[in-house]
Protein backbone atom coordinates (compact mmCIF):
# COMPACT_ATOMS: atom_id res chain seq x y z
CA UNK A 1 0.00 0.00 0.00
CA UNK A 2 1.07 3.29 -0.89
CA UNK A 3 0.22 6.90 1.37
CA UNK A 4 -2.85 8.42 0.28
CA UNK A 5 -2.84 10.17 -3.09
CA UNK A 6 -5.62 12.28 -2.12
CA UNK A 7 -6.33 13.14 -5.84
CA UNK A 8 -5.95 9.97 -7.13
CA UNK A 9 -8.43 8.82 -4.11
CA UNK A 10 -10.80 10.62 -5.36
CA UNK A 11 -10.96 9.82 -8.76
CA UNK A 12 -11.06 6.12 -7.73
CA UNK A 13 -14.03 6.62 -5.43
CA UNK A 14 -16.14 8.39 -7.79
CA UNK A 15 -15.31 5.93 -10.40
CA UNK A 16 -17.42 3.52 -8.11
CA UNK A 17 -19.92 6.01 -7.65
CA UNK A 18 -23.64 4.72 -9.01
CA UNK A 19 -23.05 1.11 -9.28
CA UNK A 20 -23.26 -1.64 -6.90
CA UNK A 21 -20.67 -1.91 -5.11
CA UNK A 22 -19.65 -4.62 -2.52
CA UNK A 23 -17.87 -3.42 1.22
CA UNK A 24 -15.37 -4.07 3.92
CA UNK A 25 -15.39 -2.12 6.61
CA UNK A 26 -13.64 -2.47 9.74
CA UNK A 27 -12.31 -0.76 12.88
CA UNK A 28 -10.34 -2.45 15.65
CA UNK A 29 -8.20 -1.92 18.35
CA UNK A 30 -7.05 -5.66 18.30
CA UNK A 31 -8.45 -8.38 20.52
CA UNK A 32 -5.28 -7.94 22.97
CA UNK A 33 -6.14 -4.09 23.74
CA UNK A 34 -8.16 -4.77 27.11
CA UNK A 35 -5.14 -7.89 27.55
CA UNK A 36 -2.47 -5.11 27.73
CA UNK A 37 -4.67 -2.43 29.32
CA UNK A 38 -6.92 -3.46 31.47
CA UNK A 39 -10.36 -1.83 31.53
CA UNK A 40 -9.70 -0.54 27.92
CA UNK A 41 -12.93 -0.85 26.19
CA UNK A 42 -12.28 -2.88 23.30
CA UNK A 43 -14.65 -1.44 20.48
CA UNK A 44 -14.84 -2.05 16.66
CA UNK A 45 -16.79 -3.15 14.34
CA UNK A 46 -16.27 -5.31 11.13
CA UNK A 47 -18.61 -5.74 7.76
CA UNK A 48 -18.26 -7.26 4.57
CA UNK A 49 -19.59 -8.30 1.39
CA UNK A 50 -22.61 -5.69 1.65
CA UNK A 51 -23.85 -4.51 -1.34
CA UNK A 52 -24.28 -0.74 -1.36
CA UNK A 53 -24.72 1.97 -4.32
CA UNK A 54 -23.79 5.46 -2.89
CA UNK A 55 -24.39 8.77 -5.20
CA UNK A 56 -21.21 10.35 -3.73
CA UNK A 57 -17.93 9.63 -2.33
CA UNK A 58 -15.40 12.06 -0.78
CA UNK A 59 -12.10 11.71 0.96
CA UNK A 60 -11.33 14.82 2.76
CA UNK A 61 -8.75 16.28 5.66
CA UNK A 62 -5.18 16.23 5.57
CA UNK A 63 -3.74 12.50 6.79
CA UNK A 64 -5.31 11.04 8.36
CA UNK A 65 -8.06 11.39 5.78
CA UNK A 66 -12.10 10.70 6.56
CA UNK A 67 -13.85 9.10 3.61
CA UNK A 68 -17.39 9.42 3.39
CA UNK A 69 -19.83 7.98 1.38
CA UNK A 70 -23.77 9.37 0.76
CA UNK A 71 -25.83 6.57 -0.07
CA UNK A 72 -30.01 7.20 -1.33
CA UNK A 73 -31.04 6.93 2.18
CA UNK A 74 -27.76 6.68 4.51
CA UNK A 75 -24.19 7.23 4.67
CA UNK A 76 -20.90 5.01 5.10
CA UNK A 77 -17.88 6.82 6.49
CA UNK A 78 -14.45 5.61 7.72
CA UNK A 79 -11.85 8.11 9.71
CA UNK A 80 -8.20 7.63 10.34
CA UNK A 81 -7.19 6.66 6.57
CA UNK A 82 -3.28 7.12 5.70
CA UNK A 83 -2.51 4.16 3.27
CA UNK A 84 -4.51 2.60 -0.12
CA UNK A 85 -3.72 0.83 -3.28
CA UNK A 86 -5.75 -0.62 -6.01
CA UNK A 87 -5.06 -4.59 -6.11
CA UNK A 88 -4.84 -6.89 -8.90
CA UNK A 89 -9.14 -7.05 -8.87
CA UNK A 90 -9.48 -3.91 -9.28
CA UNK A 91 -10.58 -3.44 -5.45
CA UNK A 92 -9.94 -0.24 -3.75
CA UNK A 93 -8.11 -0.62 -0.46
CA UNK A 94 -8.33 1.73 1.88
CA UNK A 95 -6.39 1.52 5.21
CA UNK A 96 -5.50 3.35 8.39
CA UNK A 97 -2.19 2.08 10.08
CA UNK A 98 -0.79 3.80 13.26
CA UNK A 99 2.85 4.71 13.98
CA UNK A 100 3.76 0.81 14.12
CA UNK A 101 2.18 -0.10 11.23
CA UNK A 102 -0.53 -2.06 12.53
CA UNK A 103 -4.08 -1.97 10.93
CA UNK A 104 -6.78 0.13 12.75
CA UNK A 105 -9.47 0.75 10.37
CA UNK A 106 -9.76 -0.58 6.58
CA UNK A 107 -12.67 0.82 3.63
CA UNK A 108 -12.49 -1.56 0.85
CA UNK A 109 -14.24 -1.06 -2.02
CA UNK A 110 -14.84 -3.58 -4.92
CA UNK A 111 -17.25 -4.26 -7.76
CA UNK A 112 -17.38 -8.21 -7.66
CA UNK A 113 -17.43 -10.00 -3.84
CA UNK A 114 -14.83 -10.45 -1.29
CA UNK A 115 -14.04 -13.63 -0.64
CA UNK A 116 -15.47 -15.49 2.57
CA UNK B 1 10.81 -34.34 30.12
CA UNK B 2 8.32 -34.65 27.30
CA UNK B 3 6.46 -38.25 27.18
CA UNK B 4 5.88 -40.37 24.38
CA UNK B 5 2.28 -40.19 23.24
CA UNK B 6 0.27 -42.19 20.96
CA UNK B 7 -1.27 -39.33 18.89
CA UNK B 8 -1.31 -35.59 19.75
CA UNK B 9 -3.88 -33.49 18.49
CA UNK B 10 -3.43 -29.84 18.28
CA UNK B 11 -6.62 -27.80 17.90
CA UNK B 12 -5.77 -23.69 17.51
CA UNK B 13 -7.76 -21.06 15.87
CA UNK B 14 -4.98 -18.55 14.31
CA UNK B 15 -1.74 -19.59 12.19
CA UNK B 16 1.35 -18.75 14.92
CA UNK B 17 -1.10 -20.01 17.97
CA UNK B 18 1.35 -22.97 17.86
CA UNK B 19 4.45 -21.19 17.65
CA UNK B 20 4.74 -19.06 21.00
CA UNK B 21 3.92 -20.89 23.51
CA UNK B 22 3.66 -25.11 21.83
CA UNK B 23 6.16 -25.07 18.62
CA UNK B 24 9.30 -26.74 20.56
CA UNK B 25 6.69 -29.32 22.00
CA UNK B 26 5.51 -30.31 18.40
CA UNK B 27 9.06 -30.39 17.12
CA UNK B 28 9.82 -32.70 19.89
CA UNK B 29 7.15 -35.22 19.66
CA UNK B 30 7.91 -35.40 15.51
CA UNK B 31 11.46 -36.16 16.45
CA UNK B 32 10.39 -38.75 19.07
CA UNK B 33 8.28 -40.32 15.85
CA UNK B 34 5.10 -39.39 17.56
CA UNK B 35 1.99 -38.47 15.01
CA UNK B 36 0.65 -34.75 15.38
CA UNK B 37 -2.53 -33.20 13.82
CA UNK B 38 -2.89 -29.67 13.89
CA UNK B 39 -6.31 -28.70 13.32
CA UNK B 40 -6.03 -24.69 12.60
CA UNK B 41 -9.50 -23.15 12.20
CA UNK B 42 -8.84 -19.68 10.57
CA UNK B 43 -6.28 -18.41 8.26
CA UNK B 44 -6.25 -14.97 10.64
CA UNK B 45 -7.47 -12.82 8.72
CA UNK B 46 -8.22 -10.35 10.83
CA UNK B 47 -4.98 -10.04 12.08
CA UNK B 48 -3.98 -6.06 12.67
CA UNK B 49 -0.49 -7.18 11.92
CA UNK B 50 0.53 -6.79 8.00
CA UNK B 51 4.20 -7.28 7.85
CA UNK B 52 6.91 -4.42 9.01
CA UNK B 53 7.46 -2.68 6.30
CA UNK B 54 4.21 -4.06 5.26
CA UNK B 55 3.81 -6.43 3.06
CA UNK B 56 0.21 -7.09 3.22
CA UNK B 57 -3.07 -5.98 2.38
CA UNK B 58 -6.60 -7.08 4.44
CA UNK B 59 -7.13 -8.93 1.14
CA UNK B 60 -3.84 -10.84 0.86
CA UNK B 61 -2.96 -11.34 4.61
CA UNK B 62 -5.16 -14.55 4.37
CA UNK B 63 -2.74 -16.46 1.63
CA UNK B 64 0.47 -14.53 3.46
CA UNK B 65 -0.83 -16.03 6.74
CA UNK B 66 -1.66 -19.95 5.15
CA UNK B 67 1.89 -19.88 3.48
CA UNK B 68 3.73 -19.03 6.68
CA UNK B 69 2.05 -21.66 8.82
CA UNK B 70 2.81 -24.28 6.26
CA UNK B 71 6.50 -23.41 6.84
CA UNK B 72 5.94 -23.09 10.33
CA UNK B 73 4.89 -26.77 9.85
CA UNK B 74 7.55 -28.01 7.93
CA UNK B 75 10.18 -26.07 10.58
CA UNK B 76 8.47 -28.23 13.43
CA UNK B 77 8.68 -31.35 11.32
CA UNK B 78 4.45 -31.31 11.42
CA UNK B 79 3.18 -32.90 8.35
CA UNK B 80 -0.58 -33.69 9.15
CA UNK B 81 -2.29 -29.60 9.36
CA UNK B 82 -5.66 -29.50 8.37
CA UNK B 83 -7.12 -26.35 7.80
CA UNK B 84 -10.92 -25.82 8.80
CA UNK B 85 -11.63 -22.79 6.67
CA UNK B 86 -13.59 -20.65 9.71
CA UNK B 87 -12.82 -16.81 9.13
CA UNK B 88 -10.92 -15.32 12.66
CA UNK B 89 -13.04 -13.28 14.95
CA UNK B 90 -16.28 -14.98 13.81
CA UNK B 91 -16.25 -18.61 15.93
CA UNK B 92 -18.24 -17.53 18.87
CA UNK B 93 -20.88 -16.55 16.56
CA UNK B 94 -20.52 -20.38 14.89
CA UNK B 95 -23.29 -22.74 16.00
CA UNK B 96 -21.56 -24.23 19.55
CA UNK B 97 -22.87 -27.55 18.80
CA UNK B 98 -21.10 -27.13 15.45
CA UNK B 99 -17.93 -26.47 16.66
CA UNK B 100 -18.22 -30.14 18.62
CA UNK B 101 -18.87 -31.72 16.50
CA UNK B 102 -15.50 -30.42 14.56
CA UNK B 103 -13.23 -31.32 17.38
CA UNK B 104 -15.25 -34.40 18.33
CA UNK B 105 -14.72 -35.80 14.16
CA UNK B 106 -11.29 -34.31 14.77
CA UNK B 107 -10.87 -36.99 17.93
CA UNK B 108 -12.70 -39.94 16.46
CA UNK B 109 -10.59 -39.89 13.51
CA UNK B 110 -6.78 -39.13 15.18
CA UNK B 111 -7.68 -40.90 17.94
CA UNK B 112 -5.20 -38.78 20.39
CA UNK B 113 -3.98 -39.53 23.30
CA UNK B 114 -3.01 -35.92 24.35
CA UNK B 115 -4.95 -32.87 22.96
CA UNK B 116 -3.40 -29.48 23.20
CA UNK B 117 -5.65 -26.17 22.82
CA UNK B 118 -6.09 -23.29 25.03
CA UNK B 119 -7.75 -23.13 28.58
CA UNK B 120 -11.31 -21.53 28.73
CA UNK B 121 -11.55 -18.91 30.22
CA UNK B 122 -8.15 -17.77 29.97
CA UNK B 123 -6.86 -17.47 26.88
CA UNK B 124 -7.55 -13.76 26.09
CA UNK B 125 -8.87 -13.83 22.72
CA UNK B 126 -12.55 -14.40 21.61
CA UNK B 127 -11.61 -16.98 19.20
CA UNK B 128 -8.97 -18.82 21.48
CA UNK B 129 -11.95 -18.95 23.81
CA UNK B 130 -14.60 -20.62 21.38
CA UNK B 131 -12.30 -23.09 20.68
CA UNK B 132 -11.57 -24.06 23.86
CA UNK B 133 -14.98 -24.40 24.93
CA UNK B 134 -15.44 -26.55 21.94
CA UNK B 135 -12.63 -28.68 22.95
CA UNK B 136 -13.59 -29.10 26.84
CA UNK B 137 -17.15 -30.06 25.71
CA UNK B 138 -15.87 -32.71 23.36
CA UNK B 139 -13.90 -34.32 25.43
CA UNK B 140 -16.22 -34.01 28.29
CA UNK B 141 -19.07 -36.05 26.46
CA UNK B 142 -16.30 -38.79 26.13
CA UNK B 143 -16.54 -42.04 28.36
CA UNK B 144 -13.93 -40.85 31.00
CA UNK B 145 -11.71 -43.81 30.29
CA UNK B 146 -11.51 -42.84 26.81
CA UNK B 147 -10.55 -39.42 27.39
CA UNK B 148 -7.43 -38.36 25.95
CA UNK B 149 -5.25 -35.98 28.42
CA UNK B 150 -5.82 -32.36 27.63
CA UNK B 151 -2.66 -29.58 28.16
CA UNK B 152 -4.00 -26.61 27.72
CA UNK B 153 -2.29 -23.02 27.24
CA UNK B 154 -3.81 -20.12 29.73
CA UNK B 155 -2.24 -16.75 29.58
CA UNK B 156 -4.87 -14.19 30.55
CA UNK B 157 -3.61 -11.71 33.30
CA UNK B 158 -5.52 -13.61 35.96
CA UNK B 159 -4.33 -17.37 35.10
CA UNK B 160 -1.65 -17.37 37.93
CA UNK B 161 -3.91 -16.00 40.81
CA UNK B 162 -7.00 -18.08 39.34
CA UNK B 163 -5.36 -21.50 38.27
CA UNK B 164 -1.66 -21.59 40.38
CA UNK B 165 1.07 -22.82 38.03
CA UNK B 166 1.44 -24.78 35.47
CA UNK B 167 1.47 -28.26 36.19
CA UNK B 168 2.93 -29.67 32.69
CA UNK B 169 6.55 -28.13 31.78
CA UNK B 170 8.28 -29.24 29.11
CA UNK B 171 12.10 -27.96 28.51
CA UNK B 172 12.68 -27.88 24.47
CA UNK B 173 16.05 -27.09 24.81
CA UNK B 174 16.69 -30.01 21.82
CA UNK B 175 14.01 -28.42 19.63
CA UNK B 176 14.88 -24.55 20.28
CA UNK B 177 15.66 -23.78 17.10
CA UNK B 178 12.76 -25.30 15.12
CA UNK B 179 11.01 -22.97 17.89
CA UNK B 180 12.76 -20.29 16.85
CA UNK B 181 12.39 -21.34 12.96
CA UNK B 182 8.01 -21.62 13.48
CA UNK B 183 8.13 -17.85 14.99
CA UNK B 184 9.93 -16.53 12.23
CA UNK B 185 8.32 -18.25 9.43
CA UNK B 186 4.92 -16.06 10.31
CA UNK B 187 6.72 -12.90 9.29
CA UNK B 188 3.53 -11.00 8.87
CA UNK B 189 2.83 -11.09 12.42
CA UNK B 190 5.90 -11.80 14.36
CA UNK B 191 8.86 -9.22 12.94
CA UNK B 192 8.14 -6.92 15.85
CA UNK B 193 8.51 -9.85 17.99
CA UNK B 194 11.33 -11.02 16.92
CA UNK B 195 13.88 -8.23 16.68
CA UNK B 196 13.30 -7.66 20.52
CA UNK B 197 13.79 -11.43 20.75
CA UNK B 198 16.94 -11.72 19.09
CA UNK B 199 18.35 -9.05 20.62
CA UNK B 200 17.35 -10.54 24.05
CA UNK B 201 18.58 -13.55 23.34
CA UNK B 202 21.41 -12.35 21.94
CA UNK B 203 22.15 -11.17 24.85
CA UNK B 204 21.50 -13.98 27.06
CA UNK B 205 18.79 -12.06 28.67
CA UNK B 206 17.46 -14.95 31.01
CA UNK B 207 13.47 -14.18 31.69
CA UNK B 208 13.64 -14.12 27.30
CA UNK B 209 15.43 -17.85 27.65
CA UNK B 210 13.36 -19.11 29.86
CA UNK B 211 10.59 -18.19 28.28
CA UNK B 212 11.69 -19.85 25.16
CA UNK B 213 13.18 -22.71 26.48
CA UNK B 214 9.94 -24.19 28.67
CA UNK B 215 6.73 -24.44 27.34
CA UNK B 216 3.94 -24.37 30.11
CA UNK B 217 0.55 -25.74 30.03
CA UNK B 218 -2.12 -26.78 32.23
CA UNK B 219 -3.68 -29.96 32.48
CA UNK B 220 -7.44 -29.31 32.09
CA UNK B 221 -8.95 -29.60 35.67
CA UNK B 222 -12.07 -31.58 35.04
CA UNK B 223 -13.54 -31.37 38.89
CA UNK B 224 -13.52 -27.54 38.30
CA UNK B 225 -14.76 -27.70 34.49
CA UNK B 226 -15.67 -24.12 33.10
CA UNK B 227 -19.97 -25.06 32.83
ZN1 LIG C 1 -4.52 -16.54 18.41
Amino acid sequence: MEIVNQEHVQELLTSFANKDVYIHLETTNGSYASHFKEGFLNAGAFIRNVVIKFELGKIVGDSPHRVGLKLPSGWIYAQGITHYTVDEHDRLLLAGLDHEGKLSVALHISETPFTY
Amino acid sequence: MIKKERHVLIVLPHPDDEAFGISGTIAAYRKMGVPVTYACLTLGEMGRNLGNPQFATRETLPQIRKAELEKACEAMGLDDLRLMGFRDKTLEFEDDEKMVKLVEDLIQESNPSLVISFYPGYSVHPDHEATARAVVRAIRRMDETNRPKLYAVAFANNTEEDLGTPDIIHDIQDTIEQKLAALRAHESQTVWMMKELDEKLAAKDPERMKWVRYERFFSYKWDKDFE
